[in-house]
């Protein structure tokens, strides 16, 4: 019995938890590294990005609950973030054309590009915030909880409760959904495997007669609506806060290179990789060995291995490792 | 004198602006935004040295700034005595154990050839290492923390003068500088940049929460100053006869002996301030100029010429038999050190440390627009790029309610979107920022003040 407590321990705080977390930072991770891969440089606006989709679903969710929309159980954004995904794909498409083309002509380095994209950073910033404000707001409807912990207990008799909220199981599904659509896209659909020889050799898929433009193009759009439904799922299941949102940048980048920058699988799972180390990191194990251990040799300290003030820098600290012994990613990305 | 024209009326304006403000403001403010330019003239100063002299790119710069701040803190704040006997011995022994792990590491990098035996040998000693430390620190930072938490709750410094630490801090800047260079400067551009951002976010982390070495979001207040307190001001003599000379035209045309006294205290306050703030300028001003010297000797030295011949062309230099690895390196640590100098001539500015109030936007990409706005390489464009950023910073609201209250003017008062768009004046500054800088970028792309390359 102790046995089956403790799992259920694990998967309640550090199992779910980190499953929903990971599948939202694999969602900019898959975007960043797409980015990265096509048009070559690291895209800095990716947190920024996130968060312009999410506040034009948010504005839309309150759209229809004027209008008295809803979905029931499910939390009404749903329904909006096809409205905020076009949004989103309408202004990357106007900041590409204003912004990045020109530089994309003048072949310019990759750096100018990393530092164009922190000059739209500070200004999707500034729309972001003149429009919504900064602060915090939630805008989750319908059912919360899809398990209540008392309810496991009951069903089950253990000591341990496990709850699973809405929003982890809407996130899990959304992601799997999305990123299969995007995988079949990538390998199998014509344009996909253009976009994938665009990435491995530019010169020679140009040569085949692969319109960059339209590469490019296609490219701007699945960054816009991973960074929206990504952004979405992230507030729907914590807050929507644009400083966050902001911050969220640092483990999507960690992510990405983790998973190896230019190979959206590896970015995928750098996702996963990225949530499990923060919480397994952060997380007191000390009620988990109490069940585990004889009560005479039980723990007394909290058993964390770091406090949790230092979320954030694990997953750096893994970055800087892997970047140390194989830049190129755990999944071999490309090192341009 | 001809060809520095641009140079000199780049700063006869920027000069111009401030005294505008000055005048139309008041001269508290214009000389606060004086010392901020200068401070944030310092950073990118030590920004441009690595991006403008070397091609690298440290974003990092946040990182560097923290640590020069709380180089203000160990050096100016009298030690806890009560603390350091609870808990100093236990984290000497750290220290050491700190120092015996990077020792290990390095004797096992030299004897054993690239393995995986060597990486679990790393591991290993890293592993034990964490859990020693965390044995034998965990009760000393408790015990440490523990004593008279509302004030102290933390070792304390050294109680030196603190405009050693504007020293100190470079010192502690570089030496990050150097770990972080040994790990990353073999990075490509943008994945340095990654690294040294996300490196900085850890060093605030520790700042943060390490509360026995900084007091972490509790802040340090009270921090001494280099120059003379308002308070101490008001009531010498030689001020207030000085306050009294200065508006001597202004108190004459006041008959009455009671009004005159009222008038000349409110100016005394007043000036004071502003005597301060000049003090502070002062101070600033020199370390900007001698770093200027500096700089441009460095920058038209054999040693600059080598540097833009490794930016320009790295296999070449190298072919030329220049150490590239070693200079990047050298120029990694220099440039950092500049900053933690600014850092904690910052700190010493605010008389306060607040760990928390540090953040990339403000602290890492802010600085890079300076330097990129005012051109990289030429030290005169960066220093002129804090000045106007900086500038534009502080004064993009009033601009900006200036901007909105013209554009709104058909509006009427309560107009939900006029009101809204007031609310949000805060956030227009980062709209500024950013249409600056891309414009700067697509226009002019070598800043205001470009580089400018002497041929020999």
């Amino acid at each position: 019995m102790d046995f089956i407590n403790s799992i259920v321990l694990l998967l309640n705080y550090i199992f779910v938890p980190a499953l929903s977390y990971g599948s939202q930072l694999a969602l900019g991770a898959i975007f960043v590294s797409l980015i990265y891969g096509i048009l070559r440089f690291a895209y800095f606006t990716a947190g920024d990005l996130m968060s312009f989709g999410t506040m034009f679903t948010i504005l839309f969710t309150w759209y229809f609950q004027s209008l008295g929309m809803s979905l029931g159980v499910l939390p009404t954004a749903l329904i909006a973030i096809p409205f905020g995904i076009i949004v989103t794909i309408f202004y990357v498409l106007v900041k590409d054309k204003l912004v990045f083309s020109y530089y994309r002509f003048k072949k310019s380095p990759p750096v100018m590009l990393a530092m164009v994209s922190i000059g739209t950073m500070f200004v999707t910033q500034a729309i972001v915030r003149i429009i919504i404000g900064p602060f915090d707001r939630r805008f989750f409807d319908g059912e919360k909880f899809i398990l209540k912990a008392s309810e496991f207990k009951e069903m089950t008799g253990l000591n341990e409760g496990l709850t699973i909220k809405s929003t982890q199981v809407i996130t899990l599904l959304v992601t799997i959904v999305v990123v299969s659509i995007l995988f079949w896209f990538l390998n199998k659909t014509k344009t996909g495997k253009s976009m994938r020889a665009y990435s491995d050799n530019e010169d020679l898929a140009l040569l085949s007669g692969i319109d960059p433009k339209k590469v490019v193009m296609i490219t701007w759009v699945i960054a816009a609506i991973l960074a929206t439904i990504g952004g979405t799922l992230y507030g729907l299941d914590k807050s929507f806060k644009p400083f966050t949102y902001f911050n969220n940048m640092l483990p999507i980048f960690a992510a990405a290179i983790v998973g190896g920058i230019g190979n959206p699988f590896g970015a995928f799972l750098g996702g996963y990789v990225i949530a499990f180390s923060e919480i397994l990191v952060t997380y007191a194990y000390r009620k988990f060995f109490i069940y585990l251990l004889p009560e005479s040799i039980e723990p007394d300290s909290l058993l964390q291995l770091l406090s949790t003030d230092y979320k954030f820098a694990v997953s750096f600290s893994i970055l800087v490792v892997v970047l140390l012994f194989r830049p190129s990613g755990i999944f071999k990305g490309k090192i341009l | 004198m001809r060809q520095n024209l641009d140079v000199i009326a780049a700063y006869a304006i920027m000069l111009g602006l401030i005294i505008l403000v000055g005048f139309l403001q008041s001269w508290s403010l214009a000389l606060s935004i004086l010392c901020f330019c200068l401070i944030s003239a310092v950073m990118t100063m030590g920004a441009n040295i690595q991006w403008g002299y070397a091609g690298l790119i440290n974003f990092g710069i946040m990182g560097y700034t923290a640590l020069g701040g709380l180089a203000a803190v160990l050096v100016s704040v009298p030690p806890v005595k009560e603390a350091w006997q609870v808990g100093g011995l236990n984290m000497i022994l750290c220290a050491f154990l700190i120092a015996l792990m990077v020792f290990s590491i390095r004797l096992i990098i030299k004897k054993y050839n690239k393995s995986n035996k060597r990486n679990y040998g790393i591991a290993l000693v890293i592993i034990v290492g964490l859990i020693l430390l965390r044995l034998i620190s965990g009760p000393a930072i408790e015990s440490i923390e523990a004593v008279n938490p509302a004030t102290t709750g933390f070792l304390g410094g050294m109680g030196l003068p603190i405009l050693f630490s504007w020293i100190v801090g470079a010192f502690f800047a570089g030496g990050l500088a150097y770990v972080v260079g040994k790990i990353a400067l073999g990075l490509r551009a943008d994945y340095l940049a990654i690294a040294t951002l996300l490196i900085s976010e850890i060093v605030i982390a520790i700042i943060k929460h390490e509360d026995w070495l900084s007091r972490g979001v509790k802040n340090v207040i009270g921090l001494k100053r280099p120059v003379p307190y308002e308070i101490d001001l008001q009531t010498k003599e030689w001020f207030i006869n000085l306050v009294a000379k200065f508006n001597q035209g202004t108190l004459n045309l006041i008959t009455d002996t009671l009004a005159r006294e009222q008038m000349l205290k409110q100016m005394v306050i007043e000036g004071s301030t502003v005597f301060v703030k000049l003090c502070f300028a002062g101070l600033f001003s020199i370390v900007v100029i001698i770093l200027l010297i500096i700089t441009q000797k460095a920058l038209y030295s054999p040693w600059g010429r080598m540097m833009r011949a490794i930016r320009d062309n790295e296999e070449a230099a190298n072919a030329m038999g220049k150490n590239v690895v070693k200079q990047h390196l050298l120029i990694f640590i220099l440039g950092s050190a500049i900053v933690g100098i600014a850092g904690a001539m910052m700190v010493t500015y605010d008389g306060l440390f607040t760990p928390g109030s540090y953040r990339p936007m403000r602290y890492t990409f802010l600085i890079w627009v300076m330097v990129i706005v005012g051109g990289s390489g030429n030290n005169f464009g960066a220093v002129l790029g804090g000045f106007a950023v900086w500038f534009l910073w502080i004064e993009a609201a009033p601009i900006a309610l200036f901007l909105i209250n013209l554009f709104t003017s058909g509006l009427e008062e309560t107009n939900t979107l006029r009101v809204h768009l007031i609310e949000s004046i805060p956030y227009f500054r980062y709209l500024m920022m950013g249409i600056g800088l891309l414009l700067i970028m697509r226009y002019r792309p070598k800043g205001i003040l470009p580089e400018k390359i002497k041929h020999v």
